[in-house]
């Protein structure tokens, strides 16, 4: 159902993935994730060694934040975010003694497949590595796989899809990184207690469906499965719908169908943390953009500014009018460069001038485009006149809740009206509107 | 490159290639086959009407949006342009100059620009101003020029009557089907082109060639022509089984009168169709059903322009009432 097919623009496909420098001082947000930001547990000028918690969970949705290089705590300050507003982060300045990592952090190449935890150990590791959603939702995984009383996993589903255009960070994971990646997945169908799990991958992506079936021959209960290429198969409901023809009911969640998913950036971190205990401390991220010189998937240290992976893929385009953090489809349009790379950074996007703007807004001429396109049956055009008319209760019969924000109504709409934006204003006010009934 | 000029707006970053203009422009390309066909088969005439028609339609959409509406006119969005040609298309080639205009004034006027413009009119502006003109200027709007005949003339052309008229006369008068269908051209000539009708109407082949170019290029989805076309097929099919003397065959339908220019391009009108893909079948299942009502039982022998007009006033409705199949929810549940 639904659906769009925005131009791929995957240039970074064949560029394997580099590690970045680490860089002389890194901006650590304590929030990072849905759920309530961490604690600092650490002092001003303080010494900490890579790997070392800086920043406690502060609650059952929230993640722990490490260090992710060695020095001093240079100070905790405001810092811009992707979310265009400063807020709390733990600023580190590198000393002399750069390369010193926490003790029990093992940092050798060789694979470790023997998963000797326990479920409930392998999800309090997960927990205590911040490891969270790196698909981009950055929901703190260890609280997905705590399945609820009463509900039951059958399914764990990895998110290969990569739909959004541009971005090639878990494509070049799934061919660089494919053994870590099934090992991560043995874990996590550990810790959820399912015996099946399947590997959802784009037709787009042929090296890595070939690469990942290859690697599961023989492990038991694991399938690969090829998927259409159209934007937004990675959605987490449309993924499940498409992998094993269920639907995830309206105001649900995954686990209501049984199934959990993660994606495979987030299961390669959780090999990391429990085979390797490394606490989640870098990710890939894509960096490309029409004009960007050259174009490359980083490993990059969280807390990086943005601006460090731009000059080492060549600097910033001159006409350069809009850098989003994310893909083109869902991400977040930064207001400055100097924002630090954070858990969810799937990529960095630069867009040209000519891109950056929005076409003006015609009237619409309800060719029917953007109901057409909606993966969750939606009426956009209805939930952005019922918006801007003030008929929240009507908004809220429309199940303008139900909206995943792909933006496919937006992008289709030949009028260019701003659909999406109404959508989101709209289903603000109606779940303030249903918390204040339930108050 | 300064922190400062960065741009900062909500997903999503990029759009398709589609538009408002581009969408409009493909409709008018898609129309141009059956305008050649006419050309080559009415002469001169039929160009002649159709450029009156559009110039009219586009002078009636800025005026009347830049001196009723007080908004910035959006004349050359092509909307006007389509609105001119649909309704030459539904006229005979011999239609005199001052009809052209009032029809013009009539679609853009009272069809659009009296609803509020584009995007707001309920009924198919092209099909008010061809209805308008048939009921208040019945005899030159049914004066059809007979094909191949006077393609150089224009004003006194040789007339006679279409296809559908012949039949439906015949058939009042008590001539059974068969010697009436003799006297009419084969099938294969209705197909290409050949019949005398109004200008769009001509030839059901290059109308075809029109639909599947919007089909390829996405501006319209089969629903309601498929919809349409085989509640006409289907309800004729059974008349015409039933008492093959009193009633025309399925085919003979389906190529006569407006029935694919109605189909492709004015019930597909995307202002004045329904937005969800039930509504759109439901939508061109009633066209259908009213076009053999009317044709078969109606006084007038063509009803395509009154169906697609009587089930423009349920779109609304429809809109209302007939949902998308939404994700997550079952139905009755």
């Amino acid at each position: 159902m639904g659906g769009v097919h925005p131009a791929e623009n995957k240039f970074t496909v064949d560029k394997p993935i580099e590690k970045l420098e680490a860089p002389s001082q890194v901006s650590i947000p304590i929030s990072q994730h849905i759920g309530a930001p961490a604690k600092p547990v650490v002092e001003q000028r303080q010494k900490v060694k890579i790997g070392q918690i800086i920043a406690s969970s502060s609650g059952f949705v929230s993640a722990n934040i490490h260090a992710t290089i060695a020095g001093t705590i240079a100070k905790f300050d405001k810092v811009m975010d992707s979310t265009g507003y400063k807020r709390d982060a733990i600023i580190i300045k590198a000393g002399k003694e750069e390369q010193e990592w926490e003790e029990s952090i093992d940092l050798s190449d060789d694979l470790v497949k023997e998963v000797s935890l326990s479920r409930e150990e392998i999800i309090k590791k997960i927990a205590a590595a911040g490891i969270v959603g790196m698909g981009g939702a950055t929901f703190p995984s260890h609280v997905k796989l705590s399945v609820p009383k009463g509900k039951k996993a059958e399914y764990l589903i990895l998110n290969g899809v990569e739909c959004e255009p541009y971005l090639t960070a878990d494509h070049r994971l799934m061919l660089e990184k494919g053994p870590e990646i099934i090992v991560g997945a043995r874990i996590l169908m550990k810790a959820l207690d399912v015996d099946k799990a399947i590997i959802g991958i784009e037709n787009n992506k042929p090296d890595a469906i070939e690469k990942i079936a290859e690697l599961i021959n023989g492990e038991n209960g694991m399938m690969v499965q090829p998927l259409k290429v159209q934007y937004p198969q990675g959605g987490e409901k449309q993924l499940i719908k498409a992998a094993i023809n269920r639907e995830v009911p309206s105001g649900g969640l995954p686990i209501d169908v049984g199934v959990v998913v993660h994606n495979v950036g987030t299961a390669f971190a959780v090999y990391e943390a429990i085979q390797k205990n490394k606490p989640l401390l870098e990710r890939v991220v894509t960096i490309t953009g029409k004009d960007v010189k050259n174009p490359s998937n980083f490993l990059v240290r969280i807390g990086t500014p943005v601006n460090n992976l731009i000059e080492a893929a060549g600097g910033i385009p001159e006409n350069t009018g809009k850098v989003i953090s994310g893909g083109p489809m869902m991400g977040k349009a930064l207001n400055s460069v100097d924002i630090p790379v954070a858990k969810g950074t799937s990529g960095i996007l630069l867009i040209p001038n000519e891109e950056a703007k929005r076409g003006k807004m015609k009237v619409c001429i309800r060719c029917s485009k953007c109901v057409d396109v909606c993966p969750m049956g939606l009426e956009p055009y209805l939930l952005m006149t019922l918006t801007q008319k003030e008929l929240f209760d009507r908004v809220e019969e429309d199940k303008a809740l139900d909206c995943i924000e792909c933006g496919s109504c937006s992008f289709t709409c030949p009028s260019d009206r701003p659909l999406l934006d109404y959508i989101r204003l709209g289903k603000k006010t109606v779940a303030s509107l249903i918390r204040e009934r339930n108050n | 490159m300064s922190a400062q000029f960065l741009t900062v707006s909500p997903s999503p970053h990029i759009h398709s290639e589609d538009s408002v203009k581009k969408l409009m422009y493909g409709v008018i390309i898609a129309l141009l086959p059956a305008l050649a066909v006419s050309f080559f088969v009415f002469g001169i005439g039929a160009v002649y009407v159709t450029l009156l028609s559009v110039l009219s339609c586009v002078v009636a959409e800025y005026t009347l949006t830049k001196y009723l509406l007080k908004k910035e006119p959006t004349f050359m969005d092509g909307s006007a342009i389509i609105t001119g040609v649909l309704l030459a298309f539904n006229v005979p080639s011999s239609l005199p100059w001052w009809a052209i205009i009032i029809g013009s004034l009539v679609a853009i006027g009272v069809g659009k620009i009296a609803f509020g413009g584009l995007g707001n009119n309920p009924f198919n502006p092209a099909l008010v101003g061809r209805v308008f003109l048939l009921i208040s200027f019945p005899v030159p709007m049914t004066s059809w020029p007979v094909p191949f005949v006077s393609r150089f003339q224009f004003l006194d052309a040789t007339t006679g009557a279409t296809p559908l008229a012949l039949i439906k006369e015949g058939v009042d008068a008590g001539e059974p089907i068969s010697k009436l269908m003799s006297e009419l051209p084969t099938y294969m000539n209705m197909l290409l082109g050949g019949l005398g009708g109004s200008i769009g109407e001509v030839s059901a082949i290059a109308l075809i060639v029109g639909f599947v170019y919007m089909l390829w290029k996405k501006i319209i989805t089969w629903h309601i022509p498929v919809a349409m076309i085989g509640t006409i097929f289907v309800l004729t099919g059974a008349l015409w089984l039933f008492n093959p003397d009193k009633f025309a065959d399925p085919v003979f339908h389906l190529l006569t009168g407006g029935v694919m220019l109605g189909a492709f391009f004015m019930a597909t009108d995307y202002v004045t169709s329904p937005m969800t893909v039930k509504g759109m079948l439901i939508f061109g299942v009633g066209i259908g059903l009213l076009t053999v009502v009317i044709r078969t039982f109606g006084a007038y022998p063509e009803g395509v322009s009154f169906a697609i007009l009587i089930m423009n006033g349920f779109v609304p409705l429809m809109n209302k009432y007939i949902k998308p199949k939404r994700f997550g929810i079952k139905k009755n549940g």
